[in-house]
């Protein structure tokens, strides 16, 4: 479509975001119908919850205390997790662009058939790869398959990619550079057992809070905790050992702190000789990296370095978790296997309480990655490119091996093909790159070219806006699967309601469009159980071997760890315990690599570090935690955090406006003025819309293994703004109550055309 | 009478594991018959300096001050000890109770003209079901359950004794704290113009190692003062 035919404050006003506070019938009436044991929506944690059901509604919830993982406990988002559903922004049919209101209700049939006929036109135009797929990983194990069937069988396309790409991929390259399988080594109930703990990069207590209970029960039994950030976050507030890095110099740090553990013999030399290739290069590149040395690229003190090797080098059990802090740089690969050389130099792997995890940010974060909707995967985490891996699949789905199509391109590269005209059609399900990828200018840009754009979603993301069909999909309460957790755990989450109006479950639709695409045949589901026990066949073999699982085995189980190759296999909470890694020789490879600097740092012009994050209260690009009033209240709008020291540099005072540019754009919101960050960096929450966007300015160079942008380091400037009418600039659409079921209105005026008529 | 219940189980409260992600206080607004008002708060000690922040449930006094400052007999405490909120047909509004409260606990709905304070959850815990804030806390800040259980997990120690100048005050709640202690003191004058009195920078189970003192150490400051840009030549 075009640019958008109203101003975005007009789409604001219909589809919201508006804030809902309560459920949709009051407090007074909450007698549930039905109590359902599930999941929550939000993080890679994946609490058990139970929801109260009244009338095909969610009313409220009730802690689920007898699952293993959470026990009861919840975040704020689970906690309100339940007014996304019966929201009144809520999509209830199929919409179809319209350029006076912007969008009309459409039949199903009038949205299929449009969308449909222009996938079939764009590629008989332009070839199949000329139309791409993005899917996202909140979604279950059962879609994520469905979806990368679909991208290959129906469209036929090589361009499927996921939104994962901005969040696991580094971590997940890494695992499969250095362990020859992509999970997280051991189960949280490791964590507790640990004597020393690195958190690198990870504001665990505010992403996935829930494991805070863990590190504090590995303290309580007298762990020693680092913690690795250029911000003190609440669970650095607690840390032992606190290493304030600067933005992008993680891979230097993690090779100043081997560089202690060789110098003070605090490596496991017989097991690097017998279980690990590569050790002699690791330890030549960290030669160099002495205390004085690494202080000076991380900006973390040589004492601090030289303790943090204190800390890790001589206990007997040990647990590395990382997250998007080291992982979102065009170095992400590099930084993890750099700290992954710190597990395997110390042979603290495989054992209780010895290993590492990662941890994911979006809910189906691990699942999401391993069933077939990565450009270069099939499912089972088999590869596209490999002749036998094409032929398995080819057989499971019945299809010639020579008509699966081979690698594509990855997310950020198929907006950036998109941009440059090679990609003409787009269908995008759960996903919002307006706000989710670097550089949103140019993302908008890339959307107006786009010839054709279909979105599958619940609410009307930011993204959606530009669409030119938009088709009412599910939410998560609303269907049945699986999701894999971030340890590996497989759960079961089980539907609470059906659909409201017209809209309908996300594999219904997928299956729908395939129907129309003439595919019929390969995609005829009745329901989701069906959709699970292929993509359980297709994985046997593979390394992400699900075939030993069924829905009725994880339930009764409380999840089930892949591998699991056989009905009797009990899963694998913890993997290499026989210290045989998944590379044909059996042994881990270990890569060492220097230093170098982030894709862009700091210059005369652009003197600062900018740096983006989470917030506990919204989740990720906040189509659906921003649209629950509870958690907005919490922390209503983004607010750039910065040093006191800087601030007095700047002329700046807490809660002045100010204005952060990059090269590729700018962001007016108030100051925080705290002692909790470096005093060389700012920091800005992601999770917001249009002006109040974040990656507005962040810089969508990639990693060149993972292809993740590098959304935590990139060079910006800050001014005050003298001016500023107001402190409070207000968001778009973001009104408290029901949207009007009044007309339209218009912002500040109706198109030309209407006025006239 | 105190049910079984609450002889098996207590409250214990430690606030430095407190994270600060509210869900105490957004679960507490979902128990059936806080119907959307969430009567617990969390605040940040000071947000400038630092991250810690603090859950601030009843503390359940053995003879609540609230209650024995009410001028219209009010507040009423329970056989299980509960401290309730005020008394729709009696609550005059006086807010004397938000004033006298050592704890800071009671506030005034100003909407309801009523004085509305953390229950416990008692339509929970009265059926046998912990508090809806002490389920959630996924720090365990905020945690009901054994004695027992707390003291095999925990190197703090459990207190419910509170010295406020002359008056020693017995709580319900139990506050974590430091092993050697027996009781909590809170002296006001401590905290008043010209003290000298210091909180203790840590304490054993529970270091507070990342003070943001970490920024102001010469390294750092050279770095982002002087050479932001130079030094990253390397």
């Amino acid at each position: 479509m075009a640019k958008l035919s109203l101003p975005e404050e007009s789409y604001a006003d219909q589809f919201g975001p508006h804030l809902n506070y309560q459920p949709e019938d009051g407090w007074d009436t909450r007698e549930p119908d039905k109590l359902v044991d599930t999941h929550c929506c939000f993080c890679g944690v994946q609490c058990g919850v139970t929801l109260k059901v009244k009338e095909n509604k969610v009313i409220g919830f009730e802690p689920r205390e007898d699952f293993p993982v959470n026990k009861g406990k919840l975040c704020p988002k689970g906690v309100k997790r339940y007014l996304q559903n019966e929201h009144p922004d809520r999509l209830k049919s199929p919409l179809v662009a319209d350029s006076i209101t912007g969008f009309r209700k459409a039949s199903w049939d009038e949205a299929y058939s449009k969308t449909a006929d222009e996938i079939k036109r764009i590629q008989e135009k332009y070839g199949k790869d000329a139309f791409a797929f993005l899917g996202g990983a909140s979604m279950t194990n059962e879609k994520a398959y469905l979806n990368g069937k679909f991208a290959r069988v129906a469209l036929q396309t090589a361009n499927i990619d996921y939104n994962g790409r901005l969040c696991m991929v580094s971590a997940g390259a890494a695992n499969k550079i250095a362990f020859g399988i992509d999970r997280a080594a051991n189960p949280w109930s490791d964590i507790p057992k640990a004597k020393t703990i690195i958190l690198a990069g990870t504001n665990l207590a505010e992403c996935f809070p829930v494991l805070t209970q863990y590190i504090w029960q590995a303290r309580d039994n007298g762990a020693k905790i680092i913690v690795i950030d250029p911000r003190i976050t609440p669970i650095a507030r607690t840390a032992d050992l606190f290493l304030p890095v600067k933005p992008g110099r993680d891979s230097a740090l993690a090779n100043g702190i081997l560089h202690q553990l060789i110098k003070n013999d605090w490596i496991d030399q017989d097991y690097l000789d017998n279980h690990t290739d590569g050790w002699d290069e690791v330890a030549a590149t960290v030669e160099k990296f002495t205390p004085e040395y690494t202080e000076k690229i991380t900006g973390v003190p040589a004492a601090s370095v030289v303790k943090a090797g204190e800390l890790w080098g001589p206990v007997d059990t040990s647990m590395l978790l990382h997250a998007r802090g080291i992982e979102h740089h065009t170095k992400g690969v590099e930084n993890v296997l750099s700290y992954m050389n710190l597990v395997l130099a110390t042979g603290r792997i495989g054992k209780e309480g010895c290993g590492y995890g990662s941890i994911t940010g979006q809910g189906n974060g691990q699942g999401g990655r391993e069933h077939g909707q990565r450009c270069n995967q099939l499912p089972g985490g088999r590869d596209i490119n490999n002749k036998e891996h094409r032929e398995h699949i080819a057989k499971i789905w019945g299809v010639e091996e020579q008509s699966l199509p081979y690698e594509g391109l990855t997310a950020c590269e198929i907006i950036d093909a998109i941009e440059e005209g090679k990609i003409k059609g787009l269908l995008s399900i759960s996903f919002n790159p307006l706000v989710s990828i670097p550089d949103s200018d140019r993302t908008r840009k890339a959307l107006e070219k786009l010839e054709f754009f279909g979105c599958i979603d619940f609410f009307m993301n930011e993204t959606a806006r530009y669409a030119d069909v938009v088709l009412a999909g599910s939410l998560q309460e609303e269907d049945e699967g699986t999701v894999t957790t971030g340890e590996g755990r497989c759960v079961k989450l089980n539907q609470s309601v059906t659909p409201p109006g017209d809209a309908k479950t996300d594999w219904q639709i997928i299956c729908d469009l395939a129907a129309r695409l003439g595919k019929k045949d390969y995609f005829d589901y009745t329901n989701t159980g069906q959709i699970f026990e292929e993509l359980a066949r297709a994985s046997a073999g593979g390394v992400n071997d699900y075939s030993g699982m069924t829905w009725e085995r994880i339930e009764q189980e409380q999840g089930v760890f892949w591998p699991c190759p056989s009905p009797s296999h009990p899963g694998t909470p913890r993997l290499f315990e026989d210290k045989k890694f998944y590379h044909p020789n059996g042994r881990a490879k270990m890569k060492g690599f220097d230093y170098r600097p982030p894709a862009e740092d700091v210059c005369e012009e652009y003197p600062i570090m900018y740096t983006t994050g989470r917030v506990v209260s919204q989740y990720l690009s906040g189509t659906q935690t921003r649209r629950i009033g509870s958690l907005v209240d919490q922390y209503p709008e983004p607010l750039c955090e910065m040093h006191p020291m800087l601030a007095e540099q700047l002329g700046i005072k807490d809660g002045d406006t100010v204005k952060v540019s990059s090269r590729r754009g700018s962001i007016i919101l108030p100051a925080q003025v705290v002692q909790t960050i470096r005093p060389d960096t700012v920091f800005i929450p992601y999770h917001w819309a249009d002006k109040k966007a974040a990656n507005q300015l962040t810089n969508r160079k990639l990693d060149p293994i993972s292809k993740i942008p590098e959304f935590k380091i990139c060079a910006c400037k800050v001014e005050k703004l003298e001016d500023a009418p107001t402190k409070f600039i207000p968001l778009a659409g973001q009104i408290a109550g029901k949207p009007p079921s009044a007309p339209v209105k218009f912002y500040p005026k109706p198109p030309e055309r209407f006025a006239n008529s | 009478m105190v049910s079984s219940f609450f002889q098996e189980n207590e409250f214990f409260l430690d606030q430095s594991r407190c994270i600060g992600c509210q869900a105490c206080v957004q679960a507490c607004g979902e128990c059936d018959t806080h119907r959307g008002h969430a009567m617990i708060h969390l605040e940040y000690i000071d947000r400038p300096t630092g991250v810690q922040t603090a859950p601030v449930v009843c503390m359940h006094c053995e003879d609540p001050t609230c209650a024995k400052v009410c001028p219209a007999d009010a507040i009423k405490q329970d056989d299980d000890g509960i401290v309730h909120s005020a008394a729709k047909p009696r609550c005059v509004s006086c807010s004397n109770c938000v004033i006298a409260c050592p704890f800071g606990v009671p506030k005034m709905n100003q909407g309801y003209e009523l004085m509305m304070k953390c229950d416990m959850c008692y339509d929970r815990t009265s059926v046998g079901k912990k508090p809806m804030c002490a389920t959630v806390c996924p720090s365990d800040a905020l945690f009901f359950g054994k004695r027992e259980e707390i003291e095999r997990i925990r190197q703090e120690k459990p207190v419910n004794e509170f010295q406020f100048g002359m008056q020693t005050v017995k709580t319900k709640v139990n506050m974590m704290t430091a092993p050697e202690a027996d009781n909590v003191p809170v002296d006001i004058s401590d905290f008043m113009a010209g003290s000298t009195f210091q909180l203790p920078q840590s304490r054993s189970g529970a270091p507070d190692a990342a003070l943001s003192a970490v920024f102001e150490l010469p390294e750092i400051v050279r770095l982002a003062k002087d050479q932001p840009v130079e030094e990253l030549h390397v």
